[in-house]
């Protein structure tokens, strides 16, 4: 009834202009407004018969999407030729154009040379229908695996999580054939169990898994056994593997608080024992179950947020400070804590203003050490662009002298000298996009000396460089969601053995390295004035031979409308002071001592922490529209590494379809596909 | 040759049309229209009801007369004014309406040919109705009086008028409801009597095991068909009412596995509810196939076919046993015919695979089904043919033609040989395989025969139609011998119970209506899904009814307690009243998402396993 209210049925006729360009087009000139009139009835009817018609296809077509060949079988109906060359396979192919009064809608079609077509090489062929098979029921009970819905879905669980009353009444739809009828249910689970399957299921495994009850079945506390197993253990094929079941996995609700509670016990306690690694591995935890798509961490956040807060600002969280770099652990987390401040700060919590809070009060304290300093700055810099501006620009001229007064003063301690380095290059990395977007282009050493006292020659030199870089690739960075929302935050290189000298923050690719040529893959051709266009991809793909600093931009793209006859085919273009931002962790202090890799013993690990250029990572994982390269671009032959390794479908593979053929061993235990015998 | 739809009509048209001749003052429609609903609206709450039946008839009626002579603007103005008033599942056809606005259009137009060629059934009682007629008479309304005269049908009952959900229930069909005579012939609902077959010792156990029986254990058993006969179902026809297939040796070995498969059969019951295998179709995607998959899984579920859009016809084996066809002639001439294995060697080892793809059809193929003896499939498809295929050679025997517009669906008889398919223009027809002309034609839908089936005795096929109406025809002579009306939408999937006796339907407004054959009447509505039921199976006793949906849900419902309680005395059965329980909830044992892909179709297999299918579309 309520749809009677809703739907208006009213005439709606083509507007009568739509006819005299029709005609015009034809080469009729002068049309009579009587005429007119006439055909668009006469038009607008045929028009909704057909459509009608198309209907009916679509609904014997299982769809509910009205495609266009509904529309030529409605023709066909009538007798009509279909209309040839429409073949659209999402969206309506039509365009709005308007000028002298006119608003058109045409059908774009580009004028396409032939011989670009000869020279593309083949798309991939889609692959064929094929048919999977897996448990829907189980004598009345869904199994929790990948191939069936989330068995409480990310709604409902934000809806239990905000508002607990609500949610907690029964009659949910969704929720019907178990929470609904518990009585009717509740027997059949304990029949199930007690007596034996029937002779059909004996194939496979009984996975039932009772939503209702809150304790973990067997099979899910085996699955938490392994999985915390894996992810603190010293395989790190095994962490990837585990890691990606968390983030991926759509049972893991009720192991939920397990997990949390986990994870900041595991931090509390190592925190204490300075274990780098295991910290490490815990954020990377954190990182996979923000990246669930299934999972739903408002209730879990108080205690997952003093776990991360402590990786970012904690005194010391290493052994040696002095050689392990914690620094990247810092970053890492202050990334997961913007993070968690996107998704779940809400006017109520006010995790966001609390957060900076905490972080602008140890950064203010004079006594407060270099890293907690770090730490602080981190964090704040992950959160924004007006953080960043209201908070850290301020206080430059200041940080700039204590830094100042640490590195050109006399030496009192490594540490700290090794600090204030950090920092600095911290400072400058963040500002520096922030105050090519404020200031305006002549970029004076003395202007920006006088402002931000002695970190300004620094400064103005790296906003040119971000300037040359923004005007390059015809984007602007935004920090603030940056790395953690992009579909590929983190990729691996590894490299050779390799003396060279660490140089943290800004890794300078050495020139030495015997590997192939370091390309970034751009998804979009360098355009240089247009404003920043949808995101790019970066992929580092190896490093240079000879010259240092040189990368070759890969520009794959086909639609940067001005760039010209680049388009369609790779072009290699050479860009030079295009550096990624590569963190570097050194095996020797980071992982555990049993996964020295196999090869030569000085091994090094680079780890793009954060990428040049990327586009404005606005929206999240999901809107990213440009396909994920092949997961091969970025080979490490010689294994992930301790901080990143291995994420790569993490964040942007989305929720796996059901049977996806694809190899990845993190089903919950027992999840084969059935063999149901006739 | 029966020729296309239209032309079929078109003689009926002129005439038709000019029915609308003779005419009032156009202005006064409106007022006669507000007149009557005023009237309406202030008469007793008893008579109501019942009389508001009549809005939305008279209502067309007018709208189509204006519209015939021409008055465009009071058409337009009468149809804005008043279009709201009607009942919420008559939009489709309201749009339909709104649509039409010249008198060119009706030319050809089908909606408006339904109206005009078929009278509108109303089922009012007799006080109301005299109520009415005197109200009419009084105001010397001639307008309304000639429309109720000349269009509307109306079946005058003696006794209380009926309630305004007992109206509900019954109405939404394209013509009214069914003519209470309609329903009143004898229908055999009772199934066939099985034929005796000797259950094998368990020595020969493994002889079930093998399908199709080597030549070795094929040892000619006692035709035992007609002797000594089990309990005789008295509702069952008489066993030779329409001539059947006699049965093959193979056959019977086919009936021993049941047997044997039926010992091994879980009772299911509220307590203890099926499993549910899901098969997705990967990579059916809405471009490239357009996800049509209409797929039957045979009697022994090994086999699945899925009628994709592309046109093409895939089968697949989903045991571990691969299809294969048979030897090219040439090598079959060199086979030692006597040996022993002769069934094994004609098998060509190389075609072996898993899918095995069928071309032949020019358009989408909409219907799929198997025949009982896993040897034939038969597809239909836009194409309007419906093509027969062998499974020995995976090859196309036979295409018959006959309707000239898609067809909708197919089945085979539960008995093979026959098969009934339906389409776009309007018919079910009636086949066999070996004529290639159709046997029947069920004619007398007013839209689209969108699904049929047969029911399990063979003597009777029933079709879903997107006039809203169920029909169940009479195999022996091609009548009409129910009508069911109840449906707000066009109709997409039906089912008979196990024993026959009652039907399911299911329609694209999410319900389930359940119908008892015997007294032609509806008994119970399930309501729950919220998009088209596309599929619907009873369990193999007939406890458990399964249902899956566009909404991506595979519920499950006792249907035992929905046929327990029957309202059968006899005023129920001699007027067709009746009051249906709400109680779909209760019924509803569960509920089981998929992600994101349609069930398109269910399937029992003989240990009462749910098999269903679909297409995953992100």
């Amino acid at each position: 009834m309520a749809e009677e209210k809703k739907l208006k049925l009213s005439n709606t006729v083509l507007p009568s202009e739509s006819m005299k360009v029709v005609a015009e087009s034809m080469g009729i000139a002068q049309i009579q407004e009587e005429t007119c009139q006439l055909l668009t009835d006469e038009v607008s009817y045929r028009i909704k018969e057909i459509a009608q018609d198309a209907l009916k296809f679509m609904h014997m077509g299982k769809r509910q999407k009205l495609t266009t060949s509904d529309i030529d079988y409605a023709l066909k109906l009538k007798n009509v030729e279909p209309l040839y060359g429409f073949h659209a396979q999402e969206f309506i192919p039509f365009r709005f154009a308007s000028g002298g009064g006119r608003e058109l809608y045409f059908y774009e079609e580009k004028e396409v040379d032939l011989s670009d077509i000869i020279n593309t090489p083949l798309p991939r062929v889609p692959l064929d229908v094929c048919l999977k098979a897996h448990w829907l029921s189980i004598e009345g009970c869904q199994p929790a695996i990948p191939e069936n819905p989330p068995p409480a879905p990310k709604e409902q669980q934000k809806a239990e999580a905000t508002e607990p009353l609500k949610s907690a009444k029964p009659g949910q739809e969704e929720d019907g054939p178990l929470k609904g009828k518990g009585q009717g249910a509740a027997p059949a689970d304990g029949k199930g169990k007690e007596k034996k399957a029937p002779p059909l299921l004996e194939g496979a495994p009984l996975r039932l898994k009772p939503r209702s009850i809150h304790e973990l079945s067997v099979e899910q506390q085996l699955y938490y056994k392994e999985i915390t197993e894996a992810c603190v253990g010293s395989c790190e094929a095994k962490r990837a593997e585990a890691l990606q079941s968390i983030a991926t996995d759509p049972g893991l609700y009720q192991m939920l608080p397990r997990f949390s509670t986990f994870i900041s016990e595991g931090v509390r306690v190592n925190v204490v024992q300075n274990n780098l690694a295991l910290l490490i591995y815990l954020m990377r935890m954190v990182k996979a179950l923000m990246d669930n798509p299934t999972l739903y961490l408002e209730k879990y956040v108080h205690e997952l947020i003093p776990a991360v807060m402590t990786c970012i600002v904690s005194r010391q969280l290493c052994l040696r400070p002095d050689v392990d770099n914690h620094w990247a652990l810092r970053d890492f987390a202050a990334r997961l804590v913007a993070q968690i401040c996107k998704h779940f700060s809400t006017t109520t919590n006010n995790i966001q203003s609390r957060i900076t809070k905490t972080f602008t009060k140890s950064w203010v304290d004079e006594k407060t050490p270099w890293t907690t300093r770090y730490g602080s700055i981190a964090g704040l810099a992950e959160l924004g662009h007006d953080v960043i501006k209201t908070l850290i620009l301020p206080r430059l001229q200041q940080e700039g002298e204590r830094i100042r007064s640490v590195l050109d003063g006399p030496v009192l301690s490594n540490i700290d000298r090794i600090g204030a380095d950090h920092v600095q290059s911290l400072l400058l990395k963040h500002c520096a996009p922030v105050l090519a977007k404020l200031r305006l282009p002549p970029d004076n050493q003395d202007a920006y000396r006088a402002e931000f006292g002695s970190l300004g020659p620094l400064l103005c030199s790296h906003v040119v460089k971000a300037r040359a870089q923004a005007a390059l690739q015809a984007q602007q960075v935004n920090r603030t969601t940056l790395t953690i929302t992009q579909p590929r935050p983190t990729l691996t290189l590894s490299q050779a053995p390799q003396p060279g000298p660490r140089t943290p923050g800004l890794l300078k690719v050495p020139g030495s390295i015997a590997l192939p040529v370091q390309t970034l893959v751009s998804a979009r051709a360098a355009a240089p004035p247009q404003p920043s266009p949808p995101p790019t991809k970066f992929i580092v793909m190896s490093s240079s031979s000879s010259a240092s600093s040189t990368q070759q931009v890969l520009s794959l793209s086909t639609s940067a409308p001005g760039s010209g006859s680049t388009t369609t085919s790779p072009v290699t273009t050479t860009v030079p002071s295009v550096q990624p931002i590569v963190k570097l962790v050194s095996t020797a202090t980071t992982a555990p001592p049993s996964t020295a890799p196999s090869g030569p013993g000085s091994v090094q690990k680079y780890i793009v922490v954060s990428l040049p250029p990327t586009g404005e990572g606005k929206g999240g994982p999901a809107s990213h529209p440009s396909p994920a390269p092949p997961a091969s671009s970025a080979p490490s032959p010689l294994g992930g590494s301790a901080l990143c390794g291995g994420k790569q479908e993490a964040g942007d593979s989305p929720p796996p379809a059901p049977g996806t053929p694809k190899a990845n061993g993190s089903q919950p235990p027992g999840s084969g596909s059935p063999q149901p015998a006739p | 040759k029966v020729g296309s739809v239209a032309v079929e009509d078109q003689p009926d048209v002129s005439a038709v049309l000019s029915a609308y001749n003779q005419q009032g003052d156009p202005t006064m429609y409106e007022e006669y229209y507000s007149g009557l609903k005023h009237f309406i609206e202030c008469s007793l709450d008893c008579h109501r009801a019942e009389l508001s039946q009549l809005f939305y008839p008279l209502f067309v009626h007018m709208y189509l007369e204006l519209v015939y002579n021409q008055h465009e603007n009071e058409a337009k103005s009468f149809f804005e004014k008043f279009h709201g008033d009607q009942e919420c599942y008559y939009q489709d056809d309201l749009r339909v309406l709104s649509s039409l606005t010249k008198k060119e259009h009706m030319k050809g137009n089908e909606t408006m040919l339904d109206f005009r060629t078929s009278k509108f059934v109303l089922r009012i009682s007799r006080d109301s109705y005299q109520l009415l007629k005197r109200h009419l008479q009084e105001k010397q309304n001639n307008q309304i009086w000639n429309i109720v005269q000349e269009h509307l049908y109306i079946d005058i009952f003696d006794g209380m008028p009926r309630s305004k959900q007992q109206i509900d229930a019954m109405v939404g069909s394209l013509a009214g409801e069914a003519k209470r005579e309609a329903n009143k012939s004898k229908v055999f609902f009772g199934l066939l009597k099985e034929p005796e077959i000797e259950v094998p010792l368990d020595d020969e156990d493994e002889e079930g095991e093998n399908e199709e029986g080597k030549p070795k254990k094929k040892k000619p058993k006692k035709d035992s068909i007609g002797s000594k006969s089990k309990k005789q179902d008295p509702n069952a026809p008489p066993q030779n009412r329409i001539p059947l297939p006699e049965l093959k040796d193979s056959d019977k070995l086919d009936k021993i596995m049941n047997m044997k498969e039926t010992t091994k059969r879980v009772r299911l019951g509220p307590d203890c509810l099926p499993s549910i295998c899901f098969y997705t179709f990967l990579n059916a995607y809405q471009g490239l196939t357009a996800v049509d998959v209409t797929d039957d899984v045979t009697d022994d579920s090994s086999l699945i076919a899925g009628g994709f859009a592309d046109s093409t016809v895939r089968v697949w084996s989903v045991t571990p046993k691969k299809l294969r066809s048979v030897k090219q002639a040439a090598d079959l001439s060199l086979i030692d015919k006597e040996s022993d294995d002769v069934l094994e060697r004609i098998m060509d080892e190389k075609t072996a695979s898993e899918l095995k793809i069928l071309y032949g059809h020019s358009g989408p193929v909409y219907g799929a089904s198997f025949s009982p003896d896993r040897n034939y499939l038969l597809s239909s498809s836009e194409d309007g043919t419906v093509r027969l295929w062998s499974l020995q050679t995976f090859t196309c025997l036979v295409g018959y033609k006959g309707h000239n517009y898609p067809v909708w669906d197919t089945q085979f008889s539960p008995y093979g040989y026959y098969f009934v398919s339906g389409g776009h223009d309007r018919v079910a027809r009636l086949w066999a395989t070996d004529h290639y002309q159709p046997l029947r034609i069920f004619a007398g839908h007013l839209a689209d025969v969108n699904c049929t089936r047969f029911h399990p005795n063979s003597n009777y096929v029933a079709t879903g139609s997107a006039d809203r109406t169920v029909r169940l025809w009479d195999v022996l002579n091609g009548n009409c011998v129910r009508i069911f009306t109840g449906h707000k939408g066009p109709i997409h999937s039906l089912t008979f119970s196990p024993n026959g006796r009652f039907l399911a339907t299911g329609a694209t407004d999410g319900r389930v209506l359940l119908w008892d054959i015997g007294h032609g009447l509806m008994v119970g509505e399930l309501k729950g899904h919220t998009d088209t039921v596309c599929s619907l199976r009873f369990s193999r006793d007939g406890e458990i009814l399964a249902s899956g949906s566009m909404d991506n849900t595979v519920r499950l419902w006792d249907a035992v307690k929905a046929f327990e309680d029957l309202e059968t005395d006899d005023f129920t059965t001699a007027t067709g009243h009746i009051n249906l329980p709400e109680n779909s909830q209760e019924l509803l044992l569960g509920t089981y998402m998929t992600k994101s892909t349609p069930v398109v179709h269910l399937h029992f297999t003989r240990r009462n396993l749910v098999l269903a299918a679909g297409a995953y579309s992100p």
